[in-house]
């Protein structure tokens, strides 16, 4: 299990460390074509969006809400509000466990 | 500054500044975020060693979640690897959007795609195509120090948590996301984009390998292509 563990890390550290080098060496200091720029700029809520929501409805690979849809949802409000991210976190742990106490 | 004009130092170390004040709510979550490895590692035969090392060299939550889920549920490293690639798989396209704005010799222009994190990438985007790198390396490097930190504190203190989910901190992880995607919500052609991709992903997410439905949604960016000729 110890080596099985460590050749984890390491495969880990290579494949993260080659995945976001790519891109850079790729096409580091290039101009983009001004048609490009459009689609980057749409990158991030695309990406984002994803991984908010198949964290929120989702549990692995299967489709759940549960309390920690709740507590996200509140952590929304907060953020909608502009609240401090850090106070965002806080209701949403405190409403996930909250509402895990008391099923 | 204006897009033509060369950074001088006094933008570089602005940026940096700027950056960092950025990066540091993120860090404080990435503290709670990684204090919750630290603790599933140890649940799941890492020792603290091994679990503040992989928070170092690795440094991307999902892929590290993911990667340790599978060991503990008995698979292998081949396995945890390749899974821990899917999860990384969205920082392809990040890079390809933030390639163009790090210049410099392949080894050193490699080095700077490290920094690549999720929430330095989207505030360093300028929103015209082009990324301010200092200011991701500036936001990045708090975050990759509460990183450690949160890591050692839950590999060491864990046995304090018996079940972690108990206490809600699943909540964490996509509440961090929430926050940063807010902030990318400026109109209604992003607000589109970002319901389509979550639904995309969120339809494959039974049918797909972990990973590649949130790479799937970088597709829907594709949408710009319209939109980039219309803005000239």
């Amino acid at each position: 299990m110890t080596a099985t563990i460590w050749w984890t890390i390491v495969g880990c550290t290579v494949v993260t460390a080659i995945i976001k080098g790519i891109g850079p060496v790729a096409l580091g200091g290039r101009t983009i074509p001004p048609r490009l720029t459009g689609v980057i700029a749409l990158m991030a809520p695309a990406l984002l969006a994803a991984l908010v929501i198949t964290s929120t409805f989702a549990v692995g690979d299967r489709w759940h809400v549960g309390a920690h849809t709740v507590g996200v949802a509140a952590a929304g409000v907060v953020l909608v509000r502009r609240g401090p991210v850090i106070v965002a976190v806080v209701v949403a742990v405190a409403v996930t466990a909250g509402l895990r106490a008391v099923a | 500054m204006s897009p033509t004009s060369r950074p001088g130092e006094d933008d570089r170390s602005a940026s940096l500044r700027a950056g960092f004040r950025a990066g540091l709510p993120y860090a404080a979550v990435g503290f709670l975020l990684s204090m919750s490895f630290g603790i599933l590692a140890r649940d799941s035969g890492f020792s603290a060693e091994a679990a503040i090392v992989m928070s170092a060299t690795v440094f991307a939550g999902s892929a590290q979640f993911a990667a340790v889920s599978i060991l503990a549920s008995g698979g292998t490293t081949a396995a945890a690897v390749a899974a821990a690639a899917l999860m990384n798989s969205r920082f392809l396209p990040m890079g390809i959007a933030i390639g163009p704005s790090m210049p410099g010799r392949a080894p050193w222009r490699a080095a700077q795609g490290q920094a690549i994190v999720d929430a330095s990438w989207a505030m360093a985007n300028r929103g015209d195509g082009r990324f301010d790198r200092w200011f991701l390396f500036g936001s990045t490097a708090p975050q990759y120090v509460t990183w450690i930190g949160g890591t050692v504190l839950g590999a060491l203190g864990g046995d304090l948590f018996d079940d972690p989910s108990r206490y809600g901190l699943d909540a964490i992880y996509p509440t961090f996301f929430l926050a940063l995607v807010i902030t990318e919500i400026k109109d209604r052609t992003t607000a589109a984009i970002a319901l389509v991709g979550g639904l995309l992903a969120l339809s494959l997410v039974e049918v797909a390998p972990a990973g590649l439905p949130v790479l799937a949604a970088s597709l829907v960016a594709l949408w710009g292509l319209r939109r980039g000729r219309a803005a000239g």
